[in-house]
Formats: C-alpha cells, structure tokens, sequence
C-alpha cells in the first residue's frame, strides 16, 4: 500500500521525508506541524456552581440526602456536619451533570451481576441509582417502621439502615443497597471535601476541619518547617475573599 | 477511506515513549507522524495553577484519565468466571491525550535491578528451579546494556536524587543497592518533609540504608539538553493524578514537545484513533495504520515503519485487532501475544502521633525516603517461598482530603467518632507503602473479550488476573518489615493494611500494568525482541511496559523510557541502513 515508487531502503538511509504530510489537503483538520499550538487567553477553566433551584433531586430525595449524610458526617463541637457544608447541594448538581448521567462510564450491556473484584456492574447510571434507591429504601423504612419515610425515622434507626445496607445485610426490593452505600458515601466524602465551586464544603467547612489548604500552589517556604503547623487561611479556586472585597 | 500520503514513520500514541521515539527518529532526519487519540494539552492552558489544584475534577472525575465510555476492558480474576466491563477507572488510571499517561504520573523515576533483567536465569542460578506455571522469563537486555539510556532519560528529566553507585563506587546517602551509574544525578534531592524524615531515622535505627527516592520532580531550575527549562517544584500536592501547572513535573510537554513541536518534519495529529496496523504477511512488513478522526473520518496512513506507542494495555490489543503475532493460549502455554500480564502488589502501614505536625498537603509526587533492602535479589530468598520483592517508602504526596483522610483501627466507617478520629489524625498521620512485584503466571494474560466492545465496535481488551502465592507471601513479608520500621518510628499506634484476598480492579492500587506484548530472546516465548523489534513484522516497533516479562517492584516509567532510547538507537544505528530483522530467530 505504500505510494513510495523508491526502494525503501534507499528512503530510509537518505533520510528523505516520503510523502511528508506537512501542509498537504488531505491531512485531516486537527493536524499540528511546525510549532506549539498555544493559543493567548485559552484557559480549560472548570464551571463555578451557582446558587439556585435544585436541579435533579425531588423534595423527597434531597430529605433522604439530608438525613442520611446527617448521620454520616453530623454538624457538632468540631464544626459543620454534612448538611451545614451543602453536601445535598453538591449531590443534587453533580447528578445533573455529567457524573450523574455516567457519561464517561462504559454503560453498554450484557449486565450480569459478578464478583464483587469486578467493580459496579448495574445498568443504572448514578443519577438512577440514587432515584431508585432512594424510592427502595424509603419503602423499606416505611414497610418496617410503621409507615414513615427513612427521614422521619430517629438517628438510631437511620444508623441501622445505612449500615445494614452497607454490610449487605438488609436486602432492597429492586435496588443493590450495597452498591448504592458506596456510591453514596464516596459522594458525600466529595462534597464534604471537594473544592467549593461544586457547591458543597461551604465556606470550607470540611477543610477547616481537618487544616487542609486547599488550593494553594507554593509550600516552598514550609517544606523545611517541621513540625510546625503552617497559620495560613484556607483558599478555594473561587479565590480568597479578601483578595476581591465586595 | 481516504489513503493519506505515505510517511516514514507513524507513532501510535503520543505519551513518553511516542515523544522520546519522535525527537530521536525526526533527530536521524526521518518524517514523523504521531496519531494520537486524545486533545493537545499544554501546561499554561490545561494545568494552571489557577485551576489545576482541583481534586474531584482531577482524581475523582477522572479529567486526564482514559474514559471507559470510549473505550476500556473486561476483568476477571481467572478463566472459570465471565470477564466483566471496568466500568469507571479504579485500580489503575490510564491517560489519554497529548503526554499520556506521562502528564500525571507521581515522577517516581527508579532504574530495575540488574538481576530484574535475568529473573529466570539468576533466580533459577540461586535458589533452583521456579514453579512450573511461573512463567517468568529473562528480557533479552541487560542492566549493562540500558544504563545510557537509563543516563540518558535521568538528564532528559532533571532527576532529583542521590546516586549510591557510580561507575561500581557505593555513595553515601544514596540507594547502595542499585545497579551502577555513570554520573551523579543531574539535581540534588528534594528537600524532605518530616514524615519521610521520621521513617529515615527509624530505618536506619534498624538497620537500613535510607535514601531520597529518584523524582521527577525538579529541586532547582535547570535546562534539560534540548535546552527546555524546568522551575523548582512547589510542593503543591497536586502532583500524581494532575498536571503540573508549574513546570516541575518532567512531562513529555516539560522535556521535548517544546523542541518537537517546531520541527518540520513532524506532524502531531490528535482526536485521531488508530483501529488497526495493516500489514503484509508475506513481506513481514507493517503497511500501515486505519485511523479514525473526530469527524468518524477513515484514513489510512501508509508508512515505511509503525512504532506502537500506546499504554501498555492498548498496544498488546492493537495487535490482537489486527491479527500481528500468535495470541497467547493459557490451555497450552502457547502464543505470544498477551503473554505474562502483570501488575503490582501493594501495601501500606499507617503511623498516628499525637505530637506531630506532619503538613501532608507540602508534598511532591516522588518526594519520599525509601529502602531497597527487601527489593528483587537483595535479599537472601532461602526458605521464604517467593522470589521477587519490593522497596518500602515513606512518600509525602499529597494531603487531597476526599482521598486522605486515615483513621486509626478502632474508627468507625462515618459518624461523630469518624469525623473525631479524621480532624485528630488528618495531620499527624505518617505512612509506610511497600511496593511488590508481581511474577508472571501461566493463568494471567491478555486476549480479547468474546461479548463487550468499544464505541468504535472492536472487541475490548479481556485481562484475566490473579495475585498469587508468589505475591501474597512476598508482600506479607514486605508488610512486616514495614511494620517493624513503623513500630520503631514511635508513633502513638499502627494500622496495618495488608493485601488480602483476590486482586480487586475497584480500589486504586497502580497504573503499572505490564506484560501482553513481552520482550525476549526468542520468538517461541516472546512477542518482540531486545529493540522491541516485532519478530513478525519487521518494521514494526512496540514500545512500552506490555515488553516488561514480569513486573519488578519499582515505578516503570524509567525502564519504559530506557527501553525506548535503547530501540530509538538501533533503529538510528542499524536499522534505517539496512531494514530488516536486528535479531535473527
């Protein structure tokens, strides 16, 4: 299939481009010769949350998500819970996005169930499972709690259900539980934890508990203090409010 | 299908070894055209440090990860279950795009063993013959053979480290277990942060030899010789699973793009799939590469070589796709191609205090003191039941609080008592990791799926993959000499997180998968020769960690780079005078 009308050993020893593709019309568009396409002002800048309407969650289901990651990470003496820090909201907008659709996943078929060593293997993209097992679990409160919603249910109650669930002793009507426990408390960790332009670790919340500093890039001048915690305020990519006072 | 103008050269894939392959081969004065799945990336656009410090976009959304929805691979442990889709990434983490996989390694730049390089024939020298389905072979080339290029990637990088043996001279502070190197590295190491300091001392308290790990990571400014400059690293902590937004981390867009990119006799051509390598069999050429572009636009690009340089788990697959090489059959030991999948066996011993400061967020991703006291040969085997080993680290990395945030023992899932037990220790924790090899084995190997495929409607990938005896008698060895440094670095209590149970594609763990497309002395046994010369296909060149026979137990990327400078040499030295197979079977 070669073009080549030489003797490819010849080509090869002269060193002489054959065919180069440089600047010829049927090098395809995305084609780069001659230089380092930079472009002045480009930037692959992340979307900043804004505050507004839910976008995916029912009344219902942020409830259940209040509730829950309530008990996960509670509002106490050491700071913020989970609700505090927004993490319903971070949820709520990571569903309606990209993540909840699992647009980056491989969601084709046949879903057998498999091993647990072979990783999240259900249909459901993220945003479906949280709907399908938020309406599961809430059947099965109310089913074993005389009638209320997981919600409505006391700290202890909710307590046996998220572990029950999680250990894979409680068993729902048409949703994993299990894989859903995982899912859920990864996301909370997220948005308890990730930079607040998603919406959650309000006012950093999460990282005043722990002393993370979030997204600041030079520790030259600490990385020889041993020892010594580092009095420095906490910074998001929105920037620092005392940088750009109202 | 539109037929493109013929090339001499087409790179498949544009990470480390495509830009290490295309400077050299465009340097000896051939036309380069590197075809690339993913987008141009450069640092000022992609990483900055405006927004580059951004852990769920990064590591948890997996930014400049391969996405599964494209394309990704089916799992299972062994051959009586049904391989499974990777759905989303977890225990390993492929790139994509322009740098792959090399824009957000960790930098952790280690040279194997020389005895890494004779496995089957040193150890079977020692210790006597190997288990029967342990199918670890020698790689063909020897330390001797690579240390210049191992030289050669060090300066190319600006390195930081402490050489331990120069020219056969153990050096104080630096690893005396390596294998021997013609110069000091080309920095000075990085300056340490307490955590790995504490382990330091506590190493050597037992006994051990501790050094600064090899990193990619630069400890001053410094001009590489193409003449790309390099800054100091910052310590940011977004280092491994990010780009680097200050030019610390030696990338393929740090160290060569700069001067590649202004040749004009290459050609990078991104958004661009390569579906198979054509070839002719009876000419035992490659003919050329079918790519597919953004727009679902055909091509064929005729080319004088193909020079596969794709992750490790890609190129085995692109030559199963296009039926280059017998495909490995676990039944009859038989084949070649997806031969001797391995991967790496992990663990780690946490060390809590209640009066330190460790700052875990001041980190770099090879910042760390290691020991290689318990890696490959360095150790007497006698009795033990395993060969192979691993080196124990102390690395301060990074501090991202959705992935670090260790608890003691006793700690709850979640809760009140959890979040107690993450605000007292999130600061104050130190961590031991141990680093395992993994042998090859008969039972663990590469082919393609029967049922799953990708968007472009090609079979995916099918790993089948178990640790074995081997692995987890190995790495509970490791575990406990990492547990005996842990206790003497007098922390306030251990938790021990040992490796349990089969391999679970789930957790992250390593993106060190190797083997698939092995190197060797003969084809009966090996897919390419000692210049990852394809033996079925002359002018075809596979480059990557699938040529590793077995996994030793260091970070790749400095063999993966020093194989491609050894195969870039003799395509400059030998083969482009007289095309045709380097080594005869």
């Amino acid at each position: 299939m070669s073009s080549s009308k030489l003797n490819r050993r010849q080509i090869l020893s002269a060193g002489v481009l054959v065919g180069s593709s440089v600047a010829f019309d049927t090098a395809p568009a995305a084609s780069i010769t001659g230089k380092v396409p930079w472009h002045a002002g480009d930037a692959n800048k992340p979307p900043i949350a804004e505050p507004g309407p839910r976008q995916y969650l029912t009344d219902a289901e942020a409830a259940f998500i209040d509730a829950a990651t309530a008990r996960f990470i509670p509002n106490d003496e050491l700071g913020p819970g989970a609700v505090e820090a927004g993490v319903t909201t971070f949820i709520d907008l990571q569903l309606a996005g990209p993540y909840g659709k699992g647009a980056s996943w491989y969601m084709e078929g046949p879903w057998p169930k498999g091993e647990p060593s072979q990783g999240y293997q259900s249909r459901l993209s993220p945003a479906d499972m949280y709907r399908t097992t938020i309406k599961a679990i809430d059947a099965y409160a109310a089913k074993e709690f005389g009638g209320q919603n997981f919600a409505a249910l006391t700290g202890e109650q909710q307590d046996k259900i998220l572990e029950g669930l999680d250990k894979g002793d409680i068993t729902l009507e048409g949703a994993d539980g299990k894989a859903f426990m995982t899912m859920f408390w990864q996301n909370t960790l997220e948005g308890f934890f990730a930079d607040p332009i998603y919406g959650g670790n309000r006012d950093m919340a999460g990282w005043k508990l722990i002393g993370f500093l979030g997204a600041r890039y030079d520790y030259r001048p600490y990385i020889n203090k041993h020892n010594v915690k580092i009095d420095l305020p906490p910074v998001s990519l929105k920037g620092n409010p005392s940088w750009t006072p109202a | 299908m539109k037929i493109l103008p013929s090339v001499d050269v087409a790179l498949v894939g544009f990470g480390w070894t495509g830009a290490i392959m295309a400077q050299e081969l465009t340097d000896a004065g051939l036309g380069v055209v590197a075809l690339e799945r993913g987008g141009w990336r450069d640092t000022s656009t992609d990483f900055a440090v405006t927004f580059a410090q951004d852990e769920l976009r990064y590591m948890w959304r997996r930014a400049l990860f391969e996405e599964p929805a494209r394309q990704t691979l089916t799992f299972r442990n062994n051959v009586t279950q049904t391989a499974l889709p990777m759905r989303n990434l977890g225990s390993f983490l492929p790139g994509t795009g322009v740098g792959g996989a090399g824009v957000h390694w960790n930098g952790q730049n280690w040279r194997f063993l020389p005895s890494d390089f004779v496995a089957r024939s040193h150890n079977t020298e020692r210790y006597g013959p190997l288990p029967d389905d342990m199918t670890v072979q020698d790689w063909g080339v020897t330390y001797d053979d690579l240390e210049s290029h191992f030289d050669k990637f060090e300066y190319l990088c600006g390195v930081s480290g402490k050489a331990g043996n120069i020219k056969g001279q153990i050096q104080d502070g630096g690893n005396p277990f390596e294998g021997w190197r013609s110069r000091e590295f080309p920095n000075p190491p990085l300056d340490m942060a307490l955590a790995p300091t504490l382990f330091e001392t506590a190493a050597r308290e037992t006994g051990h030899k501790p050094f600064p790990c090899p990193a990619a990571n630069l400890s001053r400014p410094y001009t590489n010789p193409l003449g790309v400059q390099l800054a100091p690293c910052t310590f940011c902590g977004f280092c491994e699973k990010f780009g680097c937004g200050n030019f610390s981390k030696s990338t393929p867009q740090t160290t060569i793009l700069p001067v590649l990119m202004r040749k004009k006799n290459f050609e990078l051509r991104t958004q661009c799939e390569v579906l198979r390598v054509e070839h002719n069999a009876v000419a035992r050429r490659a003919t050329g590469v079918v790519y597919v572009d953004a727009q679902g636009e055909e091509y064929l690009q005729p080319a004088e070589m193909v020079i596969l340089c794709a992750y490790a788990l890609q190129n085995p697959r692109l030559m199963l796709l296009s039926g280059i090489g017998t495909p490995y059959d676990p039944r009859t030991g038989e084949g070649v191609v997806g031969k001797n999948y391995a991967y790496q066996i992990t663990s780690n011993v946490n060390v809590f205090y209640d009066d330190k400061v460790m700052n875990p967020f001041v980190g770099a991703g090879a910042l760390g003191v290691g020991i290689d006291e318990y890696n490959g040969d360095n150790f007497n085997h006698s009795g033990l039941g395993f060969i192979g080993g691993g080196y124990l680290a102390c690395w301060q990395t990074h501090g991202r609080p959705i992935e670090y945030h260790p608890t003691p023992e006793d700690a709850p899932k979640w809760g009140a008592k959890w979040k107690q037990a993450v605000a007292k220790n999130y600061n104050s924790t130190a961590t031991i990791s141990t680093h395992g090899a993994v042998m090859s084995h008969r039972n663990n190997y590469l082919d393609l799926d029967p049922t799953y495929r990708d968007v472009y409607g090609r079979p995916l990938l099918r790993m089948t993959f178990d640790f074995t005896d081997n692995e987890y008698k190995m790495s509970e060895y490791l575990t406990a000499r990492a547990t005996e440094i842990a206790k003497a670095m007098k922390g306030r209590e251990i938790k021990v997180n040992g490796r349990k149970g089969p391999y679970n594609i789930v957790p992250y763990q390593t993106t060190h998968n190797t083997g698939g497309a092995i190197m060797g002395s003969d084809p009966k046994s090996s897919a390419v020769n000692r210049y990852l010369q394809s033996w079925d296909l002359h002018n075809l060149f596979v480059m990557g960690a699938c040529a590793f026979p077995q996994n030793p137990g260091y970070n790749p990327t400095g063999t993966v780079a020093a194989l491609a400078y050894h195969s870039a040499e003799a395509i400059r030295t030998q083969y482009i005078k007289n095309p045709g197979f380097l080594v005869q079977a």
